[in-house]
């Protein structure tokens, strides 16, 4: 291809859009690696201390769109603490810095300062596009910053943030010019908001097709919203009480027969049960639907609203559903092709009311099922097994066993077999999170069979260092391990040390890892960072386990030791 | 979720609030434990040292968790999967989705002498501890003396020492800490800083703390 001149294969690289795709064309010479860098607008950096933000920026001077990843996902369980660092203030330095024409930005798990959105605000005239996700370290004045100052914002996203709520009137920071709007998401936001200037923004913005508001949107304010805006796609309500004075439900009953383009619903924070009917008409047209943060929708409310729901390729539902909905999940939602189950009580008090029983028939009902996380409590092998010859598309499948070392309840044996057989069948793993008792023999399967696998989720599993060994000797597309309490040593750590180059990272965390095992992997490796997260909330080591690493990450990485690491966090 | 919805859930109202987590334990639910009684309202010395560690792991609060369970070590080694289990982190579920589903519950809060009332949301503390610096905070002529072992109020200016309680569901008035964190904020009504002269007789006698020297 190299006798077409450098436009053309330029204009050929842009219908590649993968991350992965672009990866190897650049591979492929050193004019594609030349073209590709030069013509690379999105950038996806999958964690923030691989490299440094001037490197980036040197190979692609082009860069309009940047995702970066902070902390590592066992931060979402509480298991990093809280100030172990994913700050994305230099990241922002260096770009303005560097004049890059930023319009995009998307984080996970990182930290940025209500100065770094001030900053971002200000510095790139062309911004357009905000996604925070389990982002913390901002407040509301930070997003009235973005509010005031994006000309351009189409896209404001934030899900799962931590965000100090100062109840100022951010929403009314848009400017009346602002009317470019196509994606607004608040729902995370804790605290009042000015409902006058959402309602004109609202009204204002033509292309708005995504809106998700918080608990502190009524229902009559969101009536007047679906009024202004029939053309939404994607709508996440507030609250969804019940004001017998306003006579808002049944306006919002007329209102929403008028909403035909809804396709994802999400939100009912709050719900008087009563309401719902309302939205019946729209169930209809849904492939999306999202109940996990409403606890009010159950018991036969919530299955009749399933079984208006006949086009569903995404549910997200809490395990109040119970088995028996689960079996009108599986009789109705027959496009069904990812399942999210969630404990009603996530303090995991243990009265989940789901079992094998209801997997069994999802799997039996919902033959495009490819994506799958279901807490439950309790899973047998023979469920497993049917499972996996139900279902072999999938490429996610993450089990939470609410009492995680339970085994079979039925056989007593542990929960090997099961995961075995879904690993055999399912050639297009990708994601598997395991739970139950489970000892080598698990692992040992998944290495022989999860050739696609690239993340692993292990807790309380396995019996000795050869389970570690299995995976990582086995899944060779392998790019994220994360392991907590499981009893494998500096044997499956040292194994492979070169391993850990073709990985993103690996987490240990109340392992038999010891700080001369991490301290050998670091000196074999200079490539890689260790870092010993010494937590001050770990249990005091006794004399038989003084040397023994309570947390331990370690990542590839570019730039050598990262320069904000807190007191608490070693780099060897 | 808000008290009437817990009500409409099949399996978690108030009423039958699974008692496993009022148990002296650091275990998982379900996991036994000889010689603890259940849905019994104890006295204050009785809960005092153990009924802390349980109540904020059922929170899902790293911060104080671990320190606790440090202290019984006899525990600790003798369940170490399902105390650590318990602690922190399990099941994995989001930190911010724990935090969506909570919603808020007032309480009025009164002091003995004084001539007002306020509120304090109980959904935003994940402790005791936190919950009595923030009665600390509201009225600031208090500080809150050694208040892991104690849990009394000074007002220094007067020299007058409160006792934190509470009226329950039942409509009794027991001494704060008396269950776990989670339960009490189910059954909480309203608060009462009660002066200290006053609250004898609430529960049983406590026992002289022994590290009243740090106090």
């Amino acid at each position: 291809m190299n006798y077409f001149p450098d436009e053309v294969i330029e204009h050929v690289f842009d219908f590649i859009a993968s991350h992965k795709d672009r990866n190897a064309v650049s591979l492929v010479c050193k004019s594609w690696y030349k073209i590709e860098r030069i013509s690379r607008r999105r950038v996806f950096i999958g964690n923030c201390y691989a490299i440094s933000p001037e490197r980036v920026i040197e190979r692609f001077p082009e860069l309009k769109s940047l995702t970066l990843k902070g902390k590592p996902h066992f931060a979402d369980f509480n298991l990093v603490p809280h100030d172990w660092g994913g700050f994305v203030q230099p990241w922002i330095e260096a770009l303005v810095k560097h004049r890059v024409g930023l319009e995009e930005l998307r984080l996970k798990r990182m930290v940025i300062s209500d100065e770094s959105l001030e900053r971002l605000s200000k510095a790139f005239v062309n911004f357009k596009t905000l996604v925070l996700v389990s982002c913390e370290g901002f407040t509301t004045d930070g997003l009235a910053a973005i509010a005031a100052n994006c000309r351009f914002l189409r896209e404001l996203d934030l899900q799962e943030n931590e965000v100090e709520d100062h109840r100022g009137h951010w929403i009314s920071c848009f400017p009346e010019s602002c009317t470019s709007l196509v994606s607004l998401n608040f729902a995370c936001l804790k605290g009042d908001i000015n409902l006058t200037a959402l309602e004109r923004l609202v009204a204002r913005s033509p292309n708005l097709t995504s809106l998700r508001l918080n608990r502190a949107v009524p229902l009559d304010t969101l009536q007047r919203i679906l009024m202004r805006a029939p053309q939404l796609v994607d709508l996440g309500t507030g609250s969804f009480l019940h004001d017998p004075a306003s006579g808002a439900s049944s306006k919002l009953k007329a209102t929403l027969l008028k909403c035909n383009s809804i396709r994802t619903l999400s939100g009912f924070l709050e719900v008087s049960p009563r309401c719902l009917t309302a939205i019946y008409p729209v169930c209809q047209n849904l492939n999306s639907l999202n109940l996990s943060y409403a606890p009010g929708i159950h018991g036969h409310d919530l299955i009749k609203l399933i079984q208006h729901c006949r086009k569903l390729e995404r549910l997200w539902i809490l395990d109040s559903i119970g088995d028996k909905g689960l079996g009108v999940v599986a009789s109705t939602c027959k496009e069904l092709q990812e399942l999210r189950v969630f404990p009603s009580d996530p303090y995991g008090a243990g009265n989940a009311t789901v079992t094998e029983e209801g997997l069994v028939a999802i799997s039996a009902g919902c033959p495009k099922l490819h994506s799958l996380l279901y807490f439950c409590q309790q899973m047998t092998n023979a469920a497993l097994i049917t499972v996996a010859k139900n279902c072999s598309n999938f490429t996610r499948f993450r089990l939470c066993i609410l009492d995680p070392i339970k085994p079979d309840p039925v056989t007593m044996q542990p929960l090997d077999e099961g995961f075995g057989a879904i690993v055999q069948s399912c050639k297009r793993l990708r994601r598997l999170s395991l739970s139950g008792l489970l000892t080598d023999q698990v692992f040992l399967y998944i290495g022989m069979y999860a050739e696609q696998l690239e993340m692993l989720s292990i807790a309380f599993a396995g019996n000795s260092d050869k389970g570690m060994l299995y995976v990582l000797n086995g899944c060779k597309k392998l790019r994220k391990l994360e392991i907590r309490d499981s009893p494998f040593g500096n044997t499956a750590l040292l194994t492979d040390v070169g391993k850990y180059e073709t990985m993103r990272s690996l987490w240990m965390s109340s392992c038999e890892i010891t700080l001369v095992g991490c301290e050998i992997l670091a000196k074999k490796m200079p490539m890689l960072n260790v870092e010993i997260i010494n937590d001050e909330d770990d249990i005091a080591p006794s004399s038989e386990d003084i040397l023994r690493v309570g947390k331990m990450y370690l990542y590839r990485t570019l730039v050598g030791s990262r320069k904000d690491a807190p007191w608490f966090v070693d780099i060897l | 979720m808000s008290p009437e919805n817990l009500n409409q859930l099949p399996d978690s109202d108030v009423g039958s609030l699974n008692f496993e987590e009022t148990r002296l334990t650091l275990g998982l639910p379900g996991v036994e434990c000889r010689g603890c009684k259940s849905g019994v309202k104890r006295g204050f010395s009785e809960t005092v040292d153990l009924n802390l560690g349980s109540s904020s792991s059922g929170c899902g609060d790293g911060g104080g968790d671990k320190r606790y369970s440090g202290e019984n070590d006899e525990l600790d080694s003798a369940k170490p999967l399902a105390a650590k289990a318990q602690v922190v982190g399990w099941p994995p579920v989001r930190a911010s989705r724990k935090n969506a589903m909570k919603s808020c519950k007032y309480v009025k809060v009164a002091v003995d002498g004084a001539p007002y009332l306020r509120k304090v949301d109980l959904e935003m503390y994940n402790s005791y501890q936190q919950l009595l610096s923030a009665l600390e905070d509201m009225f600031s002529c208090f500080t809150i003396r050694n208040y892991l072992n104690e849990r009394k109020i000074m007002d220094q200016v007067n020299g007058v020492e409160y006792v934190p309680t509470y009226e329950d569901k039942d409509g009794d008035w027991m001494l704060i800490g008396d269950v776990p964190w989670k339960m009490f904020v189910e059954s909480c009504k309203r608060l009462r800083l009660m002066k200290s002269s006053e609250a004898i007789g609430l529960a049983a006698p406590r026992t002289p703390s022994k590290n009243s020297s740090t106090s």
